[in-house]
């Protein structure tokens, strides 16, 4: 745990690596990055190990979600760095030449990133930057520039008042709200990837092999990231009133067959992470209005933090499981009488991370994307445009703002600097006072740019209107 | 006669001259401006002008007079209008965001000369500079953005990897929802239209918050945006401080704020609330470094076209009160003099010798603003430093063409963010120095630099960090609609102009299609030693190491 006194020398020692320029470099940007590679793989087994510690992951739920697309982002960042740090040219028009534009991007200095307990090791490298409650990793990356600073609220307010260039954010809204309150001291810009409940909604299927691929997914985005404790696992699913109970039949099978006849035995499904989470969850199942509802599953296991895959028929709305975000592995299914319903249902609620549709339904799927606001929508699957890329992920409303991802990632930490370069040679000589109509008419042509009109004016063809 | 004032977030101050001052409590409404006192100007016309102040003394007084007032209430229940217009809707439709663009476009044409009045009485802005820096702008804005607006509003396909193979992939724009423009002073046109150009082209509902400090102005966007665009879904709020936190204390879909770092800071916390995005367009101290170079033998008017460049940069866009207008110049000692020189002599050539009395000047905003210009001045160490100008007129709230040299970076005009018609120039052994200088204040909106040599302009877009750049002339780049315009630091965060305003008040959504064919069971549980070797050759990406990791071959 840090030491609040510890972390001044720490701040300036991070200013000073950032002042010397080095980190600007490509060299010393590359050569982290593959420390980070190098990381990844020699101590694979360790944060498997340490993942299973903290929350129960499987090593194949730790690959393929943390370590695995980490390696992937990594590699992307290696691959393209070269060409996300060049310059873009910009386009001006004739009347500009020879004039050059350009988009230069350069690093916004230092950033500070705070992350989240349920994909601990999901950090993007880039400018100097200092991370709060992660394991340690100063052996492999340039201690001078890259921190990691252990600590609960104490350290973390701390950080907070001091002066970042940037805070990139991954928690709750109610802790974004600080985050954010506390950036605005300092005019330091934020990217904000909170949460939210995130609905799958669920149209019927014809064909049995669609049904079973969709089921599997739909589970694997509930139960299998991470318990449900995750912002972009599938909050609750939005049925048809009569597909409901064929959908029910179809997950409690599936659900048997992916975590076993006892879940409690499998090392399939991750716990929940701490004591103050699992009475959270616990408290929401104990509401008598709520336990009427489960029509699956709903054992806990106190001692090892563990809660059954639980699926819940129709729970109340007004229920806090219906209201607040659960990240638990608790699967709320909603009845509408037609599927088109879902789309006012979710517009009444606040915009979530991510909406998922089960569908085949090209009008289904065009209205929800012109109907609906959220960070992104999927069709037919769920969590995995975690994976992707080359789309944004991020939040809107309360599930946050700015995005990350890719090339993304990039920008998000990058300040997009405007370059313009004029010569001393060609002049537009009637931008200066003293005014008259003549530099009046000449430039009106020109920012029109009415080249013919311009050289009416000059040659006194036309006046000023 | 005077009462007791309040000290509050923005003091609203205009005042007439030469005439004794009546201070009338202003509590404003949302049309009509409070009771004008008729002013003579040179013969030529009456000219109107407010006083506004907010006194917290004197509410039992206001609350006698009976008229409307914009409260929390208020706000939140316009909020609760445009949030129905916008739900139902309304602002998302291709034709509603053209409709509109075209009513800005036409509103512009018709009631230029309304425009240039407005501007004229706010800031006694030149007819010329009016229609360059705010009537073109506005205007060029619109009209890029009904041109592009087609293109823009396409979702944009991306393309996507082999592990999320069979997909497809796009980013759709979507508008925010309820937006807030909080607007400033000395562009009081452009920099209430421009961004209000983004937000609808961009599909969301609008309000607009004009600043009191240019009162005239504010008066005539309110009603031109009523007559000419739809009031279901775009209004005008006109007021202060009051009106201001109300409008600040609803919850927006995005906030676009344009002024100072300290107020930015109270959008930025109030924002906070709400978890709203927001844009902040700041100032900041934005330097000139001049070469000496610039003065080669073989383009002879080199010199003199930078001087030109700077002075129109400086004193041409109102009178130094713009947040890109060159703040101060970093010089070598050297060639200081020659500088100095040539800008003396340019200055004549554009203003006259008697720039107070020129008609091509603008004048500054209000009284407290040209208190706080002649404060700088007065300070000790300062006064002594000017070199050229330092005559003023409170009367006309005037204040010619000034330059010092070398005044001490510990006085106020050196800290501070001037906004007016002072430039100092500091001087230093050599040009290398002057990236220390800029370095250790906070990063401004713009930098400039004049110089033809190249490795001087590669060290100065590598070292020094700005909201923009420009080599060899100054402001221009804020015309260019293909550059982003914003700050960074203290100088702001976000941007726009051009498509960056589509996209400064868009969600870009992320939509992924997922086909049912190629489905790995690696994903599911139960996990097995196999699965998560599968696992790692389809993250690798690598398409040679899938299919032998699918037919059972693997390295690991």
């Amino acid at each position: 745990m840090a030491e609040i006194e510890n972390l001044e020398p720490d701040l300036e020692e991070l200013r000073e690596s950032y002042r010397s320029g080095k980190t600007k470099e490509a060299s010393w940007r590359k050569s982290q990055l593959k420390g980070l590679l190098t990381l990844l793989k020699e101590q694979e087994k360790d944060i498997f190990k340490a993942l299973e510690q903290d929350l129960g992951k499987h090593y194949a739920e730790s690959y393929r979600d943390e370590v695995g697309t980490l390696t992937k982002s990594v590699n992307l960042a290696l691959s393209s760095l070269k060409d996300w740090m060049s310059s873009r040219k910009a386009k001006l028009p004739i009347a500009a030449f020879p004039s050059t534009a350009e988009v230069f991007p350069e690093p916004l200095g230092l950033v500070l990133i705070i992350s989240s307990w349920n994909f601990p090791f999901a950090f993007r490298p880039g400018s100097s930057q200092l991370f709060s409650s992660s394991k340690t990793i100063p052996t492999y990356l340039d201690k001078k520039a890259v921190k990691v600073i252990e600590g609960g609220a104490a350290v973390g307010e701390h950080l907070l008042r001091c002066k970042w260039d940037k805070i990139f954010f991954t928690g709750n809204p109610r802790v974004g709200r600080v985050v954010m309150t506390a950036a605005a001291n300092h005019l330091t810009p934020v990217t904000l990837e909170l949460g939210g409940k995130c609905p799958a909604i669920f149209d019927s299927f014809s064909s049995s092999w669609d049904k079973e691929m969709v089921i599997k997914r739909v589970l694997g985005g509930k139960f299998g990231a991470c318990a449900g404790q995750a912002c972009i696992a599938i909050d609750y699913i939005l049925v048809q009133e009569g597909f409901a109970p064929t959908l029910l039949e179809l997950l409690r099978k599936m659900a048997k067959i992916m975590f076993g006849e006892n879940p409690r035995e499998t090392k399939s499904m991750a716990r929940i992470i701490n004591k103050q989470h699992f009475l959270r969850l616990k408290n929401i199942l104990d509401d008598p209005s709520v336990q009427s509802c489960i029509v699956h599953g709903g054992g806990v296991d106190e001692d090892n933090l563990f809660m059954e895959p639980t699926i819940l028929m129709n729970p109340p709305l007004k229920a806090s499981i219906m209201t607040d975000e659960i990240f638990g592995p608790l699967l709320p299914i909603i009845t509408l009488k037609k599927i088109e319903d879902s789309i006012e249902f979710i517009n009444s609620r606040p915009k979530a991370l991510a909406i998922y549709v089960f569908t085949k339904n090209e009008t289904l799927k065009r209205r929800i994307i012109s109907e609906t606001s959220s960070g992104s929508v999927t069709f037919n699957d769920a969590i995995i445009q975690y994976a992707a890329d080359t789309i944004p992920f991020g939040g809107v409303g309360e599930s946050g703002f700015g995005r990350y991802h890719g090339k993304f990632s990039f920008d998000t930490f990058t300040h997009e600097k405007a370059i313009l370069r004029r010569s001393l040679l060609t002049e537009f000589w009637f931008r200066f006072p003293p005014w008259n109509d003549f530099k009046l008419a000449l430039t009106k042509s020109a920012y029109n740019f009415d080249y013919f009109g311009f050289l009416l004016v000059l040659m006194g063809l036309k006046k000023n209107s | 006669m005077m009462r007791s004032l309040s000290l509050e977030l923005f003091h609203v101050c205009s005042v007439d001259g030469g005439y004794t001052r009546s201070l009338r409590n202003q509590f404003p409404k949302q049309r009509n401006p409070p009771l004008p006192i008729p002013v003579l100007k040179k013969g030529k016309r009456l000219r109107f002008t407010h006083s506004s102040f907010i006194c917290s003394a004197t509410l039992a007084v206001m609350a006698d007079e009976k008229k409307k007032v914009f409260d929390v209430e208020s706000a939140a229940s316009l909020v609760k209008e445009l949030r129905g217009s916008f739900n139902a809707g309304k602002t998302k439709s291709y034709e509603w965001r053209i409709a509109q663009l075209k009513g800005i476009e036409k509103m512009i044409d018709e009631r230029e000369k309304d425009i240039i009045e407005a501007l004229h009485e706010d800031l006694s802005k030149p007819e010329l500079e009016a229609f360059v820096s705010e009537i073109s702008m506005s205007k060029g804005a619109c009209k890029l953005a009904l041109k592009e607006l087609g293109h823009w509003m396409k979702p944009e396909k991306a393309k996507t990897s082999m592990t999320t193979y069979p997909s497809s992939a796009e980013i759709v724009s979507e508008p925010l929802g309820v937006v807030l423009v909080i607007s400033t002073w000395n562009y009081p046109l452009l920099l209430s239209i421009d961004p209000v150009i983004g937000a609808i082209a961009a599909g969301n509902a609008v309000v607009l918050k004009p600043s009191e400090i240019a009162p005239a102005t504010s008066t005539l966007l309110s009603k031109l945006l009523e007559e000419y665009l739809d009031n279901s879904s775009i209004r005008v709020v006109e007021g202060s401080v009051a009106e201001t936190t109300a409008l600040l204390e609803q919850k927006w879909d995005k906030i676009f704020y344009t002024g100072s770092p300290r107020v930015g800071r109270i959008v930025m916390a109030a924002a906070a609330k709400h978890l709203t995005p927001v844009t902040l367009e700041l100032g900041g101290k934005c330097p000139v470094v001049v070469d000496s170079n610039v003065n080669l033998q073989f383009y002879l008017c080199d010199l003199k076209v930078a001087a030109r460049r700077i002075i129109a940069g400086k004193w041409a866009c109102n009178n130094g009160q713009a947040c890109i207008a060159p703040d101060y110049i970093i010089t070598t000692k050297d060639f200081a003099p020659k500088l100095i020189d040539v800008l003396r002599h340019e200055l004549e050539e554009f203003f006259g010798k008697n720039p107070i009395e020129s008609e091509d000047m603008s004048r500054i905003v209000s009284v407290q603003h040209f208190k706080r210009l002649t404060r700088l001045l007065d300070e000790d160490e300062v006064s002594d430093k000017i070199i050229v100008g330092g005559q003023s007129d409170e009367n006309q709230l005037k204040i010619a063409p000034t330059i010092l040299v070398d005044v001490p970076e510990d006085t106020e005009i050196m800290k501070e963010e001037i906004f007016g018609p002072l430039l100092p120039i500091l001087t230093v052994e050599n040009l290398e120095e002057s990236f220390d200088v800029i370095n250790s204040k906070s990063k401004p909106l713009a930098a400039y630099l004049f110089s033809e040599n190249k490795q001087l302009q590669k060290d100065f877009v590598n070292n020094i960090s700005a909201g923009g750049m420009l080599i060899n002339d100054t402001i221009l780049h804020l015309t260019v609609s293909s550059l982003p315009f914003g700050g960074v630091g203290e100088s702001g965060m976000g941007s726009y102009h051009g498509k960056f305003s589509f996209d400064a008040f868009s969600h870009k959504k992320a939509v992924l299609y997922r086909g049912f064919t190629g489905e790995s069971p690696a994903r599911y549980p139960p996990y097995t030693p196999g699965k998560l070797k599968l696992l790692k050759t389809l993250t690798s990406g690598n398409i040679v190491s899938i299919l032998l990791a699918l037919l059972g071959f693997s390295k690991d």
